[in-house]
């Protein structure tokens, strides 16, 4: 659709303004609350956006101040994000799992002026490091519950109350909110979005209305959206992914978005929306995966006999799909046929079945999971990009997925490799820089190229492959190069494998250390008799071991180098945890981390003398409690390497 | 004037007594808790008041009303609701049946118009939806809404239990051992919405439970059993410098 170019001139909030112009009694957004979907039409949204601007300005918020936002998904978190756009102030997010020392350094890095949090929760957490924070004004909060002994303190305020002096600045001069948003720009920065830190302290990447608009505009010229299509706004907002959704895609195209009742909640709130195209991160897919693995295995014979026999057929016809490609007339019947007996009610149970079309991102995904939704059903497409590019750059086409491949640029979208074999990008929805950081925006931006940090090539049908951070690629000890993510996706797609953590760098071999699925072997177990305790029990199983062997057998045997193999590896008695830093919040192993914490483990993967060794393991609780437990690891020697 | 009180109550079982000359009085808006060592006639207090037992001597008054012999419908049409220490709940229902249930006594429409469900039925039924899913949000329940309360987890059950004796939009919330069996962070869970139940809905709160470190925490007044004799009563800091009620604890030195 060309005719959308013309939304490139405005700014979000004046984007909605239009869209309340031509259609003001559409739904914008949904909110399930009290068991009930609540619905916010376009005018309705614009008309909070205003109570919420006016309010904050009221308190003295506009041009050049940061309002940070720690809040789960809610209707009041675009109007604040939006409000506080309209006034010409920045928003920033900030994950909702944050501990309160790294707020305060985000908050102070960021020269934020005012919070917005959702519940006590987050309101505590401020208050926590209020001493720390002496630039934040007013903590906005939405949700009054545990709030009584705060009341009293002017530092908070009820996002009620804010609505109503928002009402009183509107009434005293109505026409003062159209003016100030008239006075926005398309190329103003309108938020700060933290780049997700697999390397030191998050950065925050500023973007302006046009970075986000012309992302939408991009994502629709390839995958058309309907005004009417459903969306359902479940991943973290301070995420780039959600927020090209919420700013980006929703602006430019008009669909709905649909805010679950609670996080707990989300994936039966979304069977009950039945969106029409979602995204995630690779862990969300994974984990549907297991569980309609797990259903399906608990279901009774002829339900196991029907899904095995047409998942294979499924299979065979998503490579025929995947590809364009026109299938064999029997193929085709046959793969009808499981779609209409069982795979049509499958996907509905997972509240999938209108969805048109579903992206990942954010980390790499293992082929086999796209042929399995593809089988299935579901077109499941990868997509590449970073924060800096409002997250997605790169996209599958549908009829053309290559799942080693993250597709082709989006319309508009330039791609070179540089001379060191870096992913460079150029686009309207590149950032101006970071935040504050001169030197990093043009370490990051320099020759007017978005530099990823990633390594990459274009293969022969034009797709772009990422290989891996570049940083993070590794050479043995004979200087042969490899990817310790891409052996990493290679044996997380075993179902027993939740994660895993390849070494090898400088070293004669490659090993690894491995977290087993708790779910699927713990059912694994008790299908055979094995009892176990704990995770760290059933992690010392030398049955658990034995199949884990099996798998790791196998993914040699599809090794397509000889150095790729893994030569040694061990059960890690504890699963890699975000709050235990090991991974980031978007789930990515923190390498050097784990390096480190691991120390002990990984100089004995490196000693084939060692099959078993002593370990003190130390674990936090969530009430921030830790013990230690002494344990022994065993480590296992892999035959034909 | 007191919301509550217990005067020379006393309770026998032929010649065992449960409860003998006990005096308590209940202050509204506030955290009453009754604490003892086992069989210290705790859950009979609580019997006595919710109507399922009716003391041998003495009387019981809900602010002048007289309901020592009153039943337990009747005391709990009166404002006075329940959670159980054994979880007295539908096994075979969801949870959103099992608390719209608790909600039947305020169900005042007539066969026929439940017939034709229109008017008055549809409009008392959807009220109470609302209030029942106001108390889901409230304990934090939404996740289980659908659930069968029989497959959900204790620490669940247990609130759901308190959140059935709360759909009854009660003035005095009996509570019996409602962190019986949880760990500590369903404890900390309960402990906080006990909290909200007497601060944000002004609710009064007449907590039994073991665990003495929480009683201590959260309470505003308690009473100490033991052997059916009332041995002290206090704030926490006078009750816990009470050497009848350290004796009845750890034993004569």
């Amino acid at each position: 659709m060309t005719d959308n170019k013309h939304l490139l001139l405005y700014s979000i909030p004046q984007l909605l303004r239009w869209r309340v112009k031509s259609t003001p009694k559409r739904p914008a957004l949904r909110e399930k609350d009290f068991g009930i979907w609540n619905t916010y039409t376009w005018q309705d949204y614009y008309d909070y956006v205003r109570k919420t601007a006016l309010g904050l300005r009221a308190i003295g918020l506009g041009k050049g101040s940061t309002i940070a936002l720690i809040s789960d998904n809610i209707p009041e978190l675009l109007f604040t994000a939006i409000g506080a756009h309209s006034i010409g102030a920045v928003s920033a997010g900030i994950y909702q799992t944050s501990m309160p020392h790294e707020i305060a350094q985000i908050l102070q890095s960021l020269k934020a002026t005012a919070v917005f949090c959702d519940n006590q929760e987050q309101v505590d957490k401020v208050l926590d490091v209020r001493d720390q924070i002496p630039n934040v004004k007013k903590v906005i909060f939405e949700d009054p519950r545990g709030m009584r002994e705060y009341m009293s303190d002017d530092w908070f305020v009820n996002i009620r109350d804010l609505y109503k002096l928002g009402d009183q600045e509107h009434e005293k001069n109505p026409g003062l909110f159209e003016s100030l948003v008239d006075q926005g720009k398309p190329d103003d920065v309108c938020h700060l979005c933290l780049t997700s830190g697999t390397t030191g302290l998050p950065k925050g990447t500023m973007l302006t209305h046009k970075n986000y608009i012309n992302m939408g505009i991009q994502l629709t010229e390839v995958d058309q959206l309907e005004p009417t299509d459903e969306y359902v706004s479940f991943l973290p907002f301070a995420w780039i992914g959600e927020q090209m959704n919420s700013f980006g895609v929703a602006m430019a195209t008009g669909i709905t978005l649909n805010f679950p009742e609670s996080v707990e909640t989300a994936m039966s709130d979304l069977k009950e929306i039945g969106p029409h195209f979602m995204f995630g991160a690779p862990r969300i897919y994974e984990t549907i995966r297991s569980q309609i693995w797990l259903k399906i295995d608990q279901s009774y014979w002829f339900n196991k006999l029907l899904y095995n026999y047409f998942i294979k057929v499924g299979i065979k016809a998503a490579h025929y799909r995947m590809r364009g490609k026109s299938m064999p007339i029997g193929l085709k019947i046959k793969s009808w046929l499981g779609k209409q007996i069982i795979f049509r009610p499958l996907v509905n149970q997972i509240g999938f079945l209108r969805l048109r079309r579903a992206y990942t991102g954010g980390a790499a995904l293992g082929p086999e999971l796209f042929t399995f939704y593809q089988a299935i059903g579901v077109n499941l497409k990868q997509i590449y990009g970073q924060t800096e590019i409002v997250g997605i750059a790169y996209m599958h086409r549908d009829g053309d997925i290559r799942p080693e491949t993250v597709g082709k640029p989006l319309p508009g979208t330039q791609c070179k490799i540089s001379e060191i074999g870096e992913i460079l990008s150029k686009s309207d929805s590149v950032t101006p820089g970071y935040f504050e950081l001169p030197e990093k925006s043009a370490e990051l931006l320099e020759g007017g190229w978005l530099h990823s940090g990633d390594a990459g090539f274009i293969d022969e049908h034009g797709h772009l492959v990422v290989i891996d951070r570049i940083s993070d690629v590794m050479h043995n000890k004979k200087g042969e190069m490899f990817s310790p993510m891409f052996l990493e996706n290679a044996l997380k797609f075993s179902p027993y494998i939740k994660e895993a953590v390849i070494y090898g760098n400088k070293e004669d071999f490659v090993a690894c250390l491995i977290n087993v699925d708790p779910v699927v072997v713990g059912k694994w177990a008790e299908d055979r008799g094995i009892s176990f305790t704990t995770y760290m029990d059933l992690s010392g199983k030398p049955e658990v071991a034995k199949l884990i062997m099996q798998e790791v057998l196998d993914v040699n045997s599809r090794a397509e180098k000889e150095h790729f193999k893994i030569k040694r590896f061990a059960l890690l008695y504890k699963l890699l945890d975000v709050d235990d830093g090991e991974l980031t919040k978007t789930g990515k192993i923190r390498r050097k981390y784990v390096q480190e914490r691991y120390q002990n483990l990984y100089e004995a993967l490196y000693d084939a003398s060692v099959d078993k060794k002593e370990v003190e393991a130390s674990f936090q609780y969530q009430d921030g409690q830790s013990t230690t437990v002494k344990t022994s690891i065993s480590f296992y020697t892999v035959k034909g390497v | 004037m007191a919301q509550l009180t217990i005067s020379d109550v006393t309770l026998s079982f032929g010649g065992l007594k449960a409860l003998s000359d006990v005096n308590m009085t209940i202050e509204p808006g506030l955290i009453t808790s009754i604490i003892g060592p086992n069989g210290a006639g705790k859950t009979s207090m609580l019997n006595c008041i919710s109507g399922f037992y009716h003391p041998t001597r003495g009387d019981i008054f809900y602010k002048d009303k007289k309901l020592t012999h009153a039943s337990p419908h009747e005391v709990s049409n009166m404002g006075i609701a329940r959670a159980f220490q054994n979880l007295e709940l539908f096994s075979g229902l969801s949870v959103l049946d099992n608390l719209l249930l608790a909600r039947h006594q305020n169900l005042k429409y007539g066969f026929l118009e439940a017939v034709v469900f229109y008017g008055k039925a549809s409009r008392i039924e959807a009220e109470n939806r609302a209030y029942v899913e106001d108390i889901i949000d409230f304990m934090e329940l939404e996740p289980y809404r659908k659930s069968l309360v029989g497959n959900l987890s204790y620490g669940v059950q247990k609130k759901v239990e308190v959140a059935r004796a709360m759909t009854l939009a009660p003035d005095i919330l009996l509570l019996d051992e409602p962190m019986a069996g949880m760990n500590q962070e369903e404890k900390e869970d309960i402990v906080r919405f006990v909290m909200d139940i007497q601060k944000e809905r002004q609710i009064t709160v007449v907590l039994v439970e073991h665990d003495l470190g929480v009683v201590m925490d959260i309470s505003d007044r308690i009473y100490v059993l033991d052997f059916g004799e009332l041995i002290g009563s206090g704030t926490p800091e006078e009750v816990a410098g009470n050497p009848k009620v350290i004796e009845a604890y750890i034993g004569e030195g």
